[in-house]
């Protein structure tokens, strides 16, 4: 083990704000992505849903 | 083994359904594993003190934007040459992945750059070949927005990307053809060998997770691409109704 402390985990030898900015970006691009690819797949979903819909009717009509 | 069988839609939307939840618990488990190393195993580095522990983002991350254009290109150069609608879904579902981990490469490599060089960013031909992939990904996403017909977009989103696939050797040789601040490859620390091991394990689990995450993420978009590209075919409308 590398460190003595929590602090001193945090610390990083005083380069904390590097290291620390570098994993929360990080996160934040990996975590956005898939929010973003949820989003999209069931927002395309719906579409899908109610374009098929429209689909259906149209036949019934003729 | 019939290659044209998995080559068909319907049969890749199901075997890319159950490989994604294997590939996603592999990149959880992995990262886990690889920050653990990372940050409790790994010794200080004893030139770089602690900073150096980006490089176990920086790398993975750099080189999967890398792999992923080169993917692309692969699968461009197949859907021009076979003339089928599969290989350009999977570019597309692969040009996000391949931004977001480049945008991170750059973005790591500035915080670490900032404590070792004392500047965030240097116009050094390691890092603006990175830039212009990061370009390149967003220009081909441009250019297949620009254009409505699907075909046309396909076929030229895949030769943008066959003309920009010249730049992934040049970022890689980079730090070889000319003299960049950057430093030299990672993969041959020549530090006392243990230190050299758990640095080298970490990085490479974490390009392993780097791996499966992108596999996971490209397969839960190609899938969501395929239903929308075959929405007037029979079996897309019986996974519609069926709501699974």
């Amino acid at each position: 083990m590398e460190w003595a402390s929590w602090s001193d985990f945090w610390d990083m030898g005083g380069r904390g704000f590097f290291v620390w900015i570098s994993y929360g970006v990080t996160a934040v691009a990996v975590l956005a992505e898939i929010v973003w690819l949820r989003r999209a797949a069931s927002q395309s979903r719906s579409r899908l849903v109610r374009m098929q819909q429209w689909d259906s009717q149209e036949e019934s009509n003729q | 083994m019939n290659f044209y069988h998995y080559a068909s839609p319907s049969t890749f939307y199901h075997l890319a359904g159950k490989v994604i939840p294997w590939a996603a618990w592999t990149a959880a488990i992995l990262t886990v594993v690889g920050l653990y190393i990372g940050f409790f195993v790994a010794p200080t580095d004893f030139q770089q003190g602690e900073a150096y522990r980006i490089i176990f983002i920086h790398v993975p991350a750099a080189w999967m934007g890398m792999l992923i254009y080169l993917a692309m290109a692969f699968w461009g150069a197949i859907g021009l040459a076979f003339n089928a609608r599969l290989p350009f879904l999977m570019m597309r579902a692969l040009v996000p992945t391949g931004a977001m981990f480049t945008f991170v490469a750059l973005w790591t490599g500035a915080a670490w750059g900032k404590p070792m060089w004392g500047a965030w960013w240097v116009w050094d031909a390691r890092l603006t070949s990175t830039l212009i992939l990061l370009f390149l990904y967003i220009g081909t996403v441009a250019l297949w927005s620009a254009i409505d017909d699907v075909k046309r977009s396909d076929r030229a989103g895949a030769l943008l990307t066959l003309i920009g696939v010249i730049n992934v050797p040049i970022i890689y040789f980079s730090v070889i053809w000319w003299n960049t601040l950057h430093q030299g490859s990672t993969v041959s620390f020549t530090h006392a060998p243990k230190m050299a091991t758990t640095m080298l394990q970490g990085m490479m689990i974490m390009t392993l997770a780097a791996w499966a995450y992108a596999i996971a993420v490209a397969l839960v978009r190609v899938r969501r691409l395929i239903l929308e590209r075959e929405r007037k075919t029979e079996w897309v409308n019986e996974i519609l109704s069926e709501g699974s």
